[in-house]
């Protein structure tokens, strides 16, 4: 990431007020996802205390499917370095080959949804059916509302990146880096989140 | 990497309005929207203010006489969520932190202007949502904690709009607070240091990590009572299976960390007035920045003492009683380098310093009942009585409005270049003083001899102690008249303040006043020693 760069620039043209200044959009977006993070937090502390406290009745225990969301997890993980590969190759000026590893980002984002929708018109239980299922779906819903965001922004600046002097190239990473940092960040929350939800 | 910053550009000057009318035009001057912030949120409180009188009008008497109870739980949940939310929160961060970092950090505006803008035009629409709901299909009326199983099962529009509406709010200070980081700790011209920095940029960037860590908990469980009302889930509702503590637990992560959100900034405020009016610097400034420290570290892990009553199971009692018993250390640093730093000044008696005054007489009285109430036996026998109602409006009138008010004549002449008057100043503060006072101490009274909260009926016996209250709460509206004619006649033909008419050292009057849109023609100046009065310049560092 070579947004957050230390060195600070200063300049001054003589009278006039024109300062260029250290880019801390990069420094702004970390502050938000931490944030954001304390929000799944927040989720998770309710879901383990009610699984600590609040015993479900012994015929509304569910078995959950392990096969999808394994599935789901490798996916978000091969995902992760896909778009690796396109900021790796946007450095080197390769916009068309980073353009496809950016849209085969966004398409395991898509498959991602897409199980993620099979696995809930296959579970057995629905939204109001007892406790578990409620915080099951409002936790994975809220993951998913993640995954969407992050899938439109990945093809929004895949399309910016087609476009000729577009605000996407090697000069201008800090579109690319953004999106990155927050794919990265919804995929470890993915991980705690299968840890959490599906092994413990 | 870089970006340019070109104020004309940013700001579009051009196509601002001149004069007072872009005071009411989306503008993304940190100052234009500093001034936002505080004239919204004083409309707010108007209103809140209003809701409190019709409260204590209806506690003049036993019965419930003046309006019908289900209208007075609405005016009492409005009440406490227009002045926590719209006044208070956006006023002490939003308005002074946008107005004052900037300079504080020698920056021409804040890191991110636009997110600014949008953080403040997020707060006028949902609040008058919130207004409105009580004219559409009756307002929410669980009170400004919202607890379930009573928030699930009351009429439930109002509620919603009580929940989208705190949500948006939630929002906005969560930009808030990202931009006061990023400033902060970013933006600072070259040379100078953190610990150089003007102590209300410290409280900010504690407020500001208290924002970003604890609110987006607060935005998580409305979200999951929305689904209670709306979906039918059970999270919070034990016929369903849900557990209500758990929403208490959550709600109070917040919460309670917002009691700081609403006093650090009063805290930082409050440091730099009292050493321009007493000429001597700020004492203790480093013990100042860890105690501002101590208390976010500390304030985000106490915030269980608020559920003592909620079947809490002995061992999480003591650690929170002992952890909320801490903060008392930090607060009390603060408290006695507040004192020291008026020991032996050369004290102008101003509405300033007044209201400054009152703010450590009134928090020392808050603080203690505090560290009371964090004591179990105590707050069990206490708990939803007067005495809580006492205890926090101690802390957030007599402390945090008393701070704005202090603030509003501290940098009067900074934003408008008049002077306010200090006759009307110092009637404004003897009304408000002894008003709130009158108010608010009987209740101490009525709470130990057992008067719920949060009820329009109540015992008999508690009649006369409850006029001496509401006459209290009289004449603290009635304080609002001289106020407004103060800021109306000064507006209009004060005496001319001058660049610098407290001779305080602090950057923001190193300019003109009111400044320009740059803050600055030129170089930013670096203030070496923020505090150091009471000294010749050559002595200075």
């Amino acid at each position: 990431m070579t947004t957050l760069d230390s060195s600070k620039e200063i300049q001054k043209n003589n009278s006039e007020v024109n300062e260029t200044h250290e880019d801390f959009r990069m420094f702004g977006l970390i502050t938000f996802l931490i944030a954001d993070g304390m929000t799944f937090a927040g989720f998770f502390a309710a879901y383990l205390t009610y699984k600590a406290v609040n015993p479900l009745p012994d015929g509304a225990i569910y078995e959950l499917e392990l096969p999808i969301p394994t599935f789901n997890t490798i996916l978000l993980l091969v995902s992760s370095a896909t778009f690796h590969k396109a900021g790796k190759a946007l450095l080197k000026d390769k916009n068309s080959e980073s353009q496809k590893w950016l849209f085969f980002t966004a398409f395991l984002g898509i498959i991602f949804l897409i199980c993620q929708l099979f696995e809930y018109f296959h579970l057995p239980f629905g939204l109001t059916d007892n406790l578990f299922a409620s915080t099951f779906y409002a936790l994975t819903g809220f993951h998913g509302l993640h995954v969407t965001l992050g899938t439109l922004m990945i093809l929004i600046i895949t399309w910016q990146s087609r476009i000729k002097g577009g605000r996407l190239t090697s000069q201008n990473m800090f579109p690319l880096e953004a999106v990155e940092l927050y794919w990265h960040f919804v995929d470890g929350i993915w991980v705690i989140l299968f840890i959490i939800l599906y092994l413990l | 990497m870089t970006i340019s910053i070109d104020p004309q550009k940013t700001n579009n000057e051009s196509l601002q309005p001149k004069g007072w009318l872009r005071y009411f035009s989306f503008s993304l001057d940190h100052k234009v929207i500093g001034i936002q912030y505080l004239v919204c949120g004083f409309l707010f409180y108007l209103i809140g203010g209003t809701l409190a009188s019709a409260i204590r009008i209806e506690l003049a008497s036993p019965m419930s006489d003046f309006m019908p109870r289900d209208v007075y739980n609405q005016v009492l949940t409005l009440h406490g969520t227009i002045m926590i939310f719209l006044w208070i929160v956006p006023v002490v961060n939003g308005a002074f932190g946008n107005y004052l970092i900037p300079f504080y950090v020698g920056a021409r505006d804040m890191a991110f202007p636009r997110l600014n803008a949008v953080a403040f035009w997020l707060i006028p629409p949902s609040g008058l949502m919130l207004v409105a709901s009580y004219f559409v299909e009756g307002a929410a009326q669980a009170g400004w904690t919202a607890y379930p199983p009573l928030s699930i099962t009351t009429p439930q529009s109002g509620q919603i709009i009580w929940i989208m509406s705190v949500l948006l709010l939630g929002g906005s200070s969560i930009f808030g607070g990202i931009n006061f980081i990023a400033t902060i700790i970013k933006l600072r011209r070259p040379g100078l240091k953190l610990m150089r920095l003007p102590m209300y940029c410290w409280a900010m960037l504690g407020t500001s990590l208290l924002v970003v860590l604890s609110t987006p908990v607060l935005a998580g469980t409305l979200i999951l009572l929305s689904f209670d009302i709306i979906a039918n889930t059970g999270f919070f509702n034990p016929v369903l299976g849900g557990n209500v503590v758990v929403y208490q637990h959550l709600f109070w992560f917040y919460s309670h960390p917002a009691v700081y959100i609403m006093v650090l900034p009063a805290f930082g405020l409050v440091s730099e007035i009292l050493p321009v009016h007493a000429r001597k610097p700020l004492f203790g400034y480093t013990t100042m920045v860890f105690s501002i420290m101590g208390i976010v570290v500390l304030g985000l892990v106490v915030w269980a003492h608020h559920m003592f009553t909620s079947g809490t199971p002995p061992w999480m009692r003591l650690f929170f009683t002992i952890a909320t018993a801490f903060i008392a250390v930090p607060t009390g640093i603060k408290f006695f380098n507040w004192v020291a730093t008026l020991w032996g000044g050369k004290i102008s008696i101003n509405s300033a310093m007044l209201f400054s005054c009152g703010f450590i007489i009134n928090f020392v009285f808050g603080g203690i009942t505090g560290v009371a109430l964090a004591q179990v036996p105590f707050d069990i026998h206490v708990h939803d009585t007067y005495f809580v109602v006492a205890h926090f409006h101690y802390i957030v009138y007599g402390g945090t409005v008393f701070i704005i008010f202090s603030s509003i004549y501290h940098w009067f002449p900074k934003v408008t270049g008049k002077m306010l008057n200090e006759k009307l100043g110092i009637l404004h503060f003897a009304i408000t003083f002894i008003g709130f006072n009158l108010c608010f101490a009987p209740q101490h009274w009525l709470g130990l001899n057992g008067m719920p909260r949060r009820v329009a009926e109540y015992d008999p016996q508690f009649q006369f102690v409850n006029q001496i209250s509401s006459l209290g709460a009289l004449l603290m509206a009635i304080s609002t008249i001289p106020f407004l004619i103060n800021v109306f006649l000064s507006v209009r033909n004060g005496k001319d303040a001058g660049d610098n008419p407290w001779n305080a050292l602090t950057p923001e009057w190193l300019t003109s006043s009111p400044p320009p849109v740059e803050n600055w023609e030129g170089e930013a100046p670096l203030v070496e020693e923020p505090y150091g009065y009471g000294k010749e310049i050559s002595e200075r560092k």
